[in-house]
């Protein structure tokens, strides 16, 4: 049995204050003046309160990649980040195509005990784009999955797309498309444009993404499926989705927070951290992007977190690794691009960063609103803090950030995970055997 | 001068103190004994990861020339996956004690990794890099046309009103690129024939107006075209359909050499493909600058070696002007 919580004081979705009690893995109370005989006390004055956060799109590397991050590191940097919940994508070695992986998967994280991790199924074997992976075995799996992606890789067989969209409808599950045109995009080191023009570095061009946007919306509407777009980062696609929505597709996009703050000029000094796929694109993107998630376009954020060694980006641009770690710094950035703009409003950022990914991603649980008999799953921020975001604001293994150095609004400083501290005012917790419940997972 | 790494942030007064040094250099060079003294001790790295036995000769004679010690270092690979990674590399040369790195890489962005990373305290030379830039190239063939243009006369000019086409693979060229910048910052104005597949998808905002038909270009009477070398392997990359076609749109073949001025030049950065992007009758007439731009070559490298190596940097265990600035100003006074 979890001690008893009670926190005084927090602004629930940034507006009325209440105290919110915590006991036995919920939410006991929401309320002013609340007490409780035992519980330990925690001043929340002023701070934020906002469901546990939940990504979409984390890539945890283990197994087969420990050097980059593991599941428990990975997590950690989740709950640092006011996370409760993180999509672990399939990108891993072996790669997570079969029941066997998802399963080891959710195990690791039952065993870290820093959030949950749902496991995302490859929807090809070995993510090569050839035949169908076993999704079903996937999904009646103790992993329950429900979202299925090749991320990393685009399912850009046409036929192969059009079964996987159409056979995940057996047991609602969705298809999460990294949507890049392969043959566009050979040898594509950034954004197609006048920035890599004059680096001289191959471009990867707005049209390989809308394309297959454009072809997987009118798969999902021939066929009457789900589909979900990944990082969508071009202006074209925004409209895409738009019309797509209009039209009564059952789509549902999501951005990632560096391609709602940073554009691609910050290549010119060759410096790899900036390097992602999809590659950073212009600030009229940005707009756009920042736009679609205003109106609801755009569904979600997810941080396509990213972790890789260093000396995958102290080399030459062309030589380095694709990726940004992003869970630590993922609610600050939202906080500056889209509250700081009066585009978003506390209440909304939960619905793109908690609510709505779980719902997408059929996770039970998580996502839920901070209200009594709620699972307790929500984080504590600190929006009137300001600071430059350094190294020890990374709590991964890897820190392949594009924000060190920068300045970023607000702190995390609090998460509660199933009714347990793991973060606590800003120091991630130590999380001993005792104070983690046996299977915890809802 | 610190390092040479792009002609795109190149000052204008940068360059044609480039420009004017070469002219000094280039008049050493007439002289019986061409050695100068004034790299004397310095070390200087030729760091090649691609075959370029042109520049890399260039480089050679031009610290050569001054005196340096030279060191030819062939490295193969160049990501993390293969061989040894950039940063290894450099700081097996920063051991060796070099003075200056000369690198050519593949990969575009490796030379101001290479200077900006802090692995290295060594000056870095551009010698080319990716598609991105080849700053001693443009350098070299600025020095050209001004020497065509102005003879004896050319310390102190810039390019004002001289027009030049550049014309082929621009999409690849890191040639294309650094002249882009480097002959617009020095006044000159570019204009691009290209095939259109060849050419970056956006440089609007690049001070150069680009073409697709090389008659018209050379219909404007230009004072100087500038012919990029084809590689043929971008034939099999669908980017024009055969070399005959490329060679009747875009080459300069003898039909057009006979249309242009007496006095238009016809240069090309080597090696040529004679039958292809440039007729033999273009590469071997007296408007060809095509083996001046290899002499001024090494003038030009001298002069940026001299800067990087000799001109600015404060000695630590030598007080004031350092003794090598001193032989070349005598050096100077001779000419």
């Amino acid at each position: 049995m979890t001690e008893s919580l009670l926190f005084r004081g927090a602004k629930i979705l940034g507006a009325d204050s209440a105290d919110i009690l915590v006991q036995d893995g919920r939410i006991a109370e929401v309320g002013s003046g609340l007490s409780a005989a035992g519980a330990r006390v925690i001043d929340a004055d002023g701070l934020v309160a906002l469901p546990g956060l939940v990504d979409l799109h984390t890539h945890l590397r283990e197994p087969g990649y420990e050097a980059s991050e593991t599941v428990l590191s990975g997590t950690r940097a989740a709950a640092a980040g006011g996370f409760t919940a993180v999509f672990a994508m399939p990108n891993t070695s072996p790669v997570a195509d079969s029941a066997g992986v998802v399963e080891q998967e959710l195990a690791l994280g039952e065993a870290a005990g820093y959030a949950t991790v749902q496991p995302i199924g490859a929807v090809t074997v070995g993510q090569k784009g050839e035949r169908l992976a076993e999704l079903g075995a996937m999904a009646s799996s103790r992993a329950n999955v429900r979202v299925f992606s090749d991320d990393g890789f685009c399912v850009w067989d046409p036929l192969i797309m059009r079964r996987a969209l159409e056979y995940v409808k057996a047991f609602d599950g969705v298809i999460a498309q990294h949507a890049q045109d392969p043959r566009l995009t050979e040898g594509a080191q950034l954004n197609e444009g006048a920035v890599s023009a004059e680096l001289g570095l191959t471009g990867w061009p707005a049209v390989a993404e809308e394309s297959i946007i454009a072809r997987d919306i009118l798969l999902a509407e021939h066929v009457g499926s789900r589909l979900h777009v990944c990082h969508l980062s071009t202006a074209g696609s925004v409209e895409l989705i738009r019309w797509a929505k209009k039209r009564g597709v059952a789509v549902t996009a999501e951005v990632t927070p560096h391609h709602l703050l940073l554009t691609d000029e910050l290549a010119r000094g060759y410096d790899a951290r900036f390097k992602v796929n999809p590659p950073l694109r212009t600030q009229e993107d940005v707009l756009a992007v920042r736009e679609g998630l205003a109106d609801g376009t755009i569904d979600i954020v997810a941080t396509d977190h990213a972790p890789h060694p260093s000396e995958a980006k102290a080399c030459e641009w062309q030589a380095a690794a694709n990726g940004m770690v992003g869970l630590e710094s993922a609610l600050r950035v939202v906080h500056q691009s889209m509250v700081q703009t009066g585009l978003l409003d506390w209440t909304d950022v939960a619905r793109v960063m908690s609510s709505a990914p779980a719902r997408i991603g059929s996770l039970g649980g998580h996502g839920t609103p901070i209200a009594a008999g709620q699972p307790a799953e929500f984080t504590l921020y600190d929006a009137d803090a300001v600071g430059v975001f350094a190294e020890s604001d990374l709590h991964g293994q890897s820190t392949n950030s594009p924000y060190l150095g920068r300045d970023l609004p607000g702190k995390v400083l609090w998460t509660v995970h199933h009714g347990y501290v793991t973060l606590e005012d800003g120091v991630l917790a130590d999380l001993g055997e005792s104070r983690r419940p046996a299977g915890a997972r809802s | 001068m610190r390092h040479l790494l792009d002609t795109r942030t190149l000052a204008r007064e940068d360059a044609m103190r480039i420009l004017d040094i070469a002219e000094d250099m280039a008049d050493t060079q007439s002289r019986e004994v061409k050695k100068l003294p004034t790299l004397r001790g310095k070390t200087v790295v030729n760091l090649f990861f691609e075959d370029s036995t042109r520049t890399r000769i260039s480089f050679e004679a031009a610290a050569k020339r001054l005196s340096a010690d030279v060191i030819n270092f062939a490295a193969k690979g160049s990501s993390v996956s293969k061989g040894e990674s950039l940063k290894d590399t450099a700081q097996t040369l920063e051991a060796i004690g070099a003075d200056a790195v000369v690198v050519r890489h593949p990969a575009s962005g490796a030379p101001r990794t290479l200077a900006t990373s802090g692995w290295i305290s060594a000056g870095v030379v551009n010698a080319g890099d990716g598609t991105h830039e080849h700053p001693t190239q443009a350098l070299l063939d600025a020095y050209t046309i001004r020497k065509r243009r102005f003879g004896a006369d050319s310390r102190g000019r810039d390019l004002s009103g001289v027009r030049v086409v550049i014309v082929g693979d621009v999409l690849h060229s890191r040639v294309a690129r650094s002249n882009v910048w480097l002959l617009s910052t020095l006044g000159a104005e570019v204009t691009l024939v290209t095939p259109p597949t060849l050419i970056p998808q956006d440089v609007t905002a690049w001070p150069a107006r680009v073409l697709y038909d090389l008659d018209a270009a050379l219909a404007e009477e230009p004072d100087a075209v500038m012919m990029l070398r084809i590689q043929l392997e971008r034939m099999h990359a669908a980017f024009f359909p055969s070399e005959r076609e490329y060679a009747r749109r875009w080459g300069l073949d003898a039909a057009r050499l006979r249309r242009l001025p007496d006095d238009t030049i016809v240069m090309h950065p080597g090696p040529m493909n004679r039958g292809l992007e440039i007729s033999s009758e273009a590469a071997d007439s007296a408007r060809s600058t095509v083996l001046e731009q290899v002499t001024n070559g090494v003038s030009v490298r001298m002069a940026a070696l001299y800067l990087l190596l000799a001109g600015e940097r404060p000695e630590p265990d030598r007080a004031g002007t350092s003794a090598a600035t001193e032989e070349f100003e005598m050096n100077r006074g001779d000419r």
